[in-house]
């Protein structure tokens, strides 16, 4: 219940901080970070990844109806909550599993968290600017307007986890 | 038929993830249909609200420039009115715009960086808001409401890549359709001005009068610079907006004093298109 509760605030603050603050960056017009994937990247590792994929497209759903998108967000969550636990597969030595630990960088180091945010911001923004664009037509203009994006968002996130989880750690 | 359920169940997670997908899939294709999808866009009363909250505590930040703003306006304004106190005759653009009727509205949400952007005002069908009418800034026009709520409205901005308006040259009153490129948020498209039209950079680009949403000759934009593709009849033109998207705050709503008989007449037109 205690986590639960938890999980809960976190979520309101995040899409709160993503709708309100950060969907009103626009740098340049382009540029736009998507900061509210933190949520998912820092789900405990023993969470069921049934449960991870909800989340993930009811995080997505909400940020969705905030943005007047309907389903892009949702589609690109669900899409990065489905790969996660894959990509943590790939990133963990095997041995190292303990089911216990947090993905963040007080419990896996910072050179770890660094890759699994650079890579998990990846796939989620390529799927977001593919899906908004509906269209390979400006393949290379997309691109741009993804990745520049996506270096804006892996800063940010960076940056919030050192300065806002970091007490998690207990 | 074991091991079939056994395969299943191994790709349950998968099924699982491709079911949300398609759900996601029909949500994207339906938002197509403007009016379609009512509960998931920002009309919503608890997300209007916040949004509401919101740009109430962001438009202070912005004071400043609003008032210059506002500022500028009245100068434009009185001096229209000087001009048409100095002569009898009405002034041709104020007639034009006569028969229509401004509401003024906050935006609470606006957003230039998707390829179809939204903005969201903070009045609706309570202040006789209905979808259809134009949105205008004093430096231009902004685009459509297509959303009505109770207390909020939402619609397309030009800078929306499904949504097209008439536009003119104000010189010689060519006309053409206004589009976006899905690009940089302060320039908009102009096609179908057939290539013996003369042109110069800086002509001023303004609504037709083939649409019943905008008065005729409200300002758009002007040129900023065109060209034509070898062995095509038309030009591609590209159009400076001359509203500000990212900095808009105020804006009216216009409604044409025939609002209610055009639509009752459209409507009409409907029924026959089924008869036949």
């Amino acid at each position: 219940m205690k986590i639960f509760i938890k999980y809960l605030f976190i979520w309101i603050t995040v899409v709160l901080c993503q709708v309100l603050i950060c969907n009103n960056i626009q740098l340049f017009g382009y540029i736009n970070p998507y900061i509210y994937i933190i949520f998912i990247l820092l789900l405990p590792l023993k969470t069921s990844k049934y449960l991870v994929l909800l989340l993930g497209f009811l995080l997505g759903l909400s940020i969705d109806i905030f943005s007047n998108t309907p389903g892009i967000h949702a589609s690109a969550t669900t899409f990065m909550a489905f790969l996660r636990p894959y990509i943590i597969n790939i990133l963990f030595n095997r041995e190292s599993i303990d089911k216990k630990h947090l993905p963040s960088i007080s419990s896996m180091g910072l050179s770890w968290f660094i890759k699994y945010t650079v890579i998990m911001v990846l796939v989620h923004h390529l799927f977001l600017f593919y899906i908004e664009a509906f269209s390979f037509t400006n393949f290379f203009f997309t691109l741009t307007r993804c990745l520049s994006s996506a270096v804006f968002s892996i800063i940010l996130l960076i940056i919030s986890q050192l300065l806002f989880f970091k007490e998690r750690q207990k | 038929m074991r091991s079939l359920l056994r395969f299943l169940t191994r790709i349950y997670f998968f099924l699982f993830f491709i079911l949300l997908e398609v759900f996601c899939l029909i949500l994207i294709v339906n938002f197509n249909n403007y009016q379609k999808i009512v509960f998931t866009n920002s009309t919503n009363n608890f997300i209007g609200d916040i949004y509401k909250k919101s740009s109430a505590f962001y438009s202070i930040f912005n004071l400043k420039e609003i008032n210059s703003n506002l500022a500028d306006e009245n100068t434009r304004l009185r001096n229209r009115l000087e001009k048409i106190q100095a002569s009898d005759k009405t002034d041709s653009t104020f007639a034009d715009s006569a028969g229509y009727i401004f509401i003024a509205t906050k935006v609470i949400s606006n957003s230039v960086n998707l390829r179809n952007n939204y903005i969201t005002l903070d009045k609706g069908t309570k202040d006789g808001i209905k979808t259809g009418m134009g949105i205008i800034s004093p430096n231009g026009i902004v685009g459509i409401i297509t959303n009505v709520s109770d207390h909020f409205s939402m619609g397309p901005t030009i800078i929306n890549k499904k949504w097209k308006v008439s536009a003119k040259i104000k010189k010689n009153n060519y006309f053409g359709s206004l589009s976006w490129d899905g690009k940089d948020y302060r320039y908009a498209i102009l096609n179908e001005i057939p290539i013996h039209v003369k042109l110069s950079i800086g002509d001023t680009i303004v609504t037709s009068s083939y649409s019943s949403v905008f008065p005729e000759g409200y300002l758009i934009g002007e040129i900023e610079s065109f060209n034509h593709k070898k062995g095509y009849n038309f030009y591609n033109i590209k159009i400076r907006l001359s509203t500000n998207f990212m900095t808009l705050r105020h804006v009216n709503i216009i409604k044409n004093f025939y609002f209610n008989e055009l639509e009752n007449l459209q409507k009409t037109g409907d029924k026959d298109e089924n008869i036949y």
